[in-house]
């Protein structure tokens, strides 16, 4: 009944082997971490308690892995059941991405063993935004694993679990819209906690909830887009291009929202000179900017929009400024007082990296293995 | 508007508004910020206020000076508040002050007598700079006679004695060691008696004004400390409400003038700054109320302690002061960690350069095979956007 099919083949291919290699080294990292200590492995310090595990892994990762919520969003909210084929791997990226973005969480954490207490009603603050966050994304993984379910089951041939499932899952499909839409704007609801200490060319005040939400989607659509390139690149097949061209066209929407809104809380909050100021913050501006407007220039065309080529570099363009906006506000331009300053280590970055290396690899096994790609992507 | 400022009880102010030149708005607020800086009350304000408006009550005032520079009487002459020394000229009959005198010699004197004479026990006797006591007091004479003598003439009917000036409370730069004149301080030579104390170099007019204005206003001293100074101007130490003071808990110091520290406002304590050992309200009052850290410290000059016996004029000027409240202990978190803190290794630099290199390279060549797939190859795509 399904048209998804497992797409088989060899396991360890060259590429594979690659990423196993990075993989390694980021987990020796990981283990000399919980055996020697936090300080042995980060540059972190008092004055950026969240180095790149934090920012990368979970503010930027979450954000990346978005592609399943707008992919809900455009498939279950506004009924367009065309995507269906791209909702499946998108699925797979947004639970991994989750999933190891939960995990970088704890290894970040200095006490990760006191961790269990986010799940002890009684030691719950109400106006911890943080508390929003880690119980939200705890959720979320939840409801992933239940909404990828059906490939699983698929797979051992369950029949009887997956109609039952496939009739509570509009409720875990609403659940999928939900809770994003909670934790990304409280991701955004932490920069306002930050004060002063965010660069007054990102601490929007009150804007903050809503920018995060519109990057995270920005993000979620451009990493559907840029998933389906690459998978249609390494794994061949028909090209999607037509359908991702439409979804292009909703992120342009969101992209123009995106610049106009920060624009207008510039001007009305006075700090419009602040772009041209010529610093680091004010060039950084101008980058993340010119990251949000070039996709624009690229997607603007219907021509450059069926160019499947130039999709991706318009995709990519925006992964990369949706990144670059929650890389400045949180790190690149953070300022917690005279005298502090951040860099990641080696060892730091290698476990970061570990990580997106262990992502795409159990992406790859899983693809090849269970039922996830659509049959009509396979030649 | 300006009814509803202050519940003035009834009291028609406009008389001392236009006696002072300034407006009754501006002459309410000024009582009501002298109050405040005591601690006291707006019920007490506007007590000091109906005070001053009601002329009958000036107290005569015999003003002596001895050692000293005048600064105390510059000071309070060059107060910018609605004229501060309009304020207290006007509150008080000045009967007797060398400085401010219109007249001279011998008629003065003979005027300061008869007004001691008359206002036994009622008039206030305001002591500016110290007393030499070396040699029977030769060393510092007015019209003939020692300041010695005069001043425990004049304190001996006083109604209140105030000490305005370092000088005058304890020696001040006269008494400094060797002391050749055996300079002291009103106190130290009147036993027995209740000085006010007032120290400073120069002192805070509106310490003085405060102090003079609850004792007209009230009959009574204001609470003083063991060195008989107003409680509410120098019980605390500058060290305690100094806005550097986060700084030197933190451990971040000025070690130079004009280093890196030094510019950006951390604590002047390893410059030689005495607040630590100094009871003065300076940090929040400062100097000519025009606001903007006009005081020592404010302007990047560590605090040399000039109200306080035993600091000003006597420990070098850039030796470290003694820590009357505690030190941060070492088990505070190391704050200072931070400047050893690693910088940017080129292996991490390299590594991360490598994977958004890596990240932008392959989505150039996947963008290239994605548009050779859909254009039919007739254009490659490598314009490079990301490729910053």
């Amino acid at each position: 009944m399904s048209a998804h099919k497992a797409l088989g083949g060899r396991i360890f291919t060259l590429p594979f082997m690659i990423l196993g290699i990075i993989a390694a080294i980021g987990i020796y990292y990981m283990a000399q971490r919980f055996i020697l200590g936090m300080g042995t492995v980060a540059n972190i310090n008092g004055g950026f308690p969240w180095g790149i595990w934090v920012v990368f892994d979970v503010v930027i990762g979450t954000g990346l892995a978005c592609g399943g919520y707008a992919l809900a969003f455009t498939v279950y909210l506004f009924n367009k059941g065309q995507y269906h084929p791209l909702v499946r791997p998108a699925l797979l990226a947004s639970l991994l991405g989750y999933a190891l973005g939960g995990f970088g969480a704890i290894f970040d954490m200095g006490r990760w063993w006191q961790f269990y207490n986010i799940v002890l009603p009684g030691n719950w603050n109400f106006n911890s935004a943080m508390l929003e966050v880690g119980l939200c994304v705890a959720l979320y993984i939840l409801v992933l694993i239940i909404e990828f379910a059906p490939v699983y089951l698929e797979k051992i041939g369950a029949k009887g679990l997956l109609k039952s499932l496939n009739k509570v899952m509009f409720f875990f499909i609403a659940l999928g819209v939900l809770l994003p839409t909670m934790h990304q704007s409280s991701l955004g609801s932490l920069l306002i906690a930050m004060g002063y200490k965010v660069d007054p060319l990102w601490q929007s005040l009150q804007f903050q909830p809503l920018l995060a939400v519109i990057s995270a989607l920005v993000m979620g659509y451009s990493i559907v887009i840029f998933e389906a390139s690459l998978s249609n690149v390494s794994f061949g097949g028909k090209s999607e291009t037509p359908l991702l061209s439409v979804l292009a066209k909703v992120a342009i929407g969101l992209l123009v929202a995106f610049v106009v809104i920060r624009m207008i809380i510039l001007m009305i909050q006075g700090k419009f000179g602040l772009i041209f100021a010529g610093d680091f913050s004010s060039l950084m501006f101008m980058l993340e900017m010119a990251l949000f407007i070039i996709p624009l220039f690229i997607l603007a065309s219907p021509a450059r929009r069926q160019n499947g080529g130039k999709l991706l570099i318009a995709a990519v363009s925006m992964l990369f400024s949706g990144a670059l906006y929650r890389f400045n506000a949180f790190l690149f331009t953070f300022d917690p007082g005279p005298g502090y300053s951040y860099f990641p280590s080696a060892s730091e970055i290698m476990v970061t990296l570990g990580i997106i290396a262990i992502e795409i690899m159990a992406y790859l096994v899983v693809v090849k293995t269970l039922p996830v790609l659509h049959s009509s992507e396979q030649a | 508007m300006a009814e509803h400022d202050f519940e003035t009880d009834g009291f028609d102010f406009s008389n001392v508004a236009n006696k002072l030149g300034v407006t009754r708005r501006t002459y309410l607020k000024f009582c009501a910020g002298v109050a405040a800086s005591l601690g006291l009350s707006t019920k007490a304000s506007l007590a000091m206020a109906q005070t001053i408006a009601e002329a009958s009550k000036r107290p005569p005032v015999i003003w002596l000076h001895g050692q000293e520079c005048t600064g105390p009487t510059e000071s309070l002459l060059r107060s910018e508040q609605p004229s501060l020394a309009h304020l207290i000229l006007d509150m008080i009959s000045l009967d007797y002050h060398q400085t401010l005198d219109a007249g001279a010699g011998h008629k003065v004197e003979e005027i300061k007598k008869k007004s001691m004479e008359e206002n036994k026990g009622k008039y206030l006797l305001v002591v500016e700079g110290a007393i030499p006591v070396k040699d029977g007091g030769i060393y510092c004479k007015i019209a003939g006679e020692t300041m010695l003598d005069l001043t425990v003439e004049a304190a001996e009917n006083a109604a209140a004695i105030v000490a305005f000036g370092s000088c005058a409370s304890w020696g001040g730069v006269q008494s400094a060691s060797p002391n050749p004149t055996g300079a002291k301080g009103a106190q130290a030579i009147l036993p027995g008696k209740t000085v006010v104390n007032i120290p400073g170099c120069p002192p805070n007019p509106a310490n003085f004004l405060g102090t003079v204005l609850y004792f007209v206003t009230f009959g009574k001293l204001p609470p003083l400390d063991e060195q008989n100074r107003p409680k509410w101007a120098y019980g605390r130490l500058i060290h305690e409400n100094c806005y550097r003071r986060p700084h030197f808990d933190a451990g971040r110091f000025a070690t130079e003038f004009g280093d890196e520290g030094h510019k950006k406002g951390y604590c002047l304590y390893k410059l030689g700054c005495k607040g630590p050992e100094t009871y003065n309200n300076c940090p929040s009052l400062e100097f000519n109320n025009v606001g903007g850290g006009v005081w020592p410290v404010g302007v990047g000059h560590p605090c040399f302690g000039c109200s306080e016996q035993g600091v000003g004029f006597n420990k070098p000027m850039f030796s470290l002061a003694d820590v009357k409240t505690h030190t941060p202990p070492n088990n505070f978190p190391a704050i200072d960690d931070r400047q050893q803190e690693s910088g940017i290794s080129p292996t991490a630099a390299a590594i991360g350069g490598a994977a958004v290199g890596a990240a932008i390279g392959a989505t150039l060549v996947a963008s290239k095979k994605l548009g050779n797939k859909d254009a039919g190859g007739d254009e490659s795509s490598s314009s490079d956007d990301q490729g910053k």
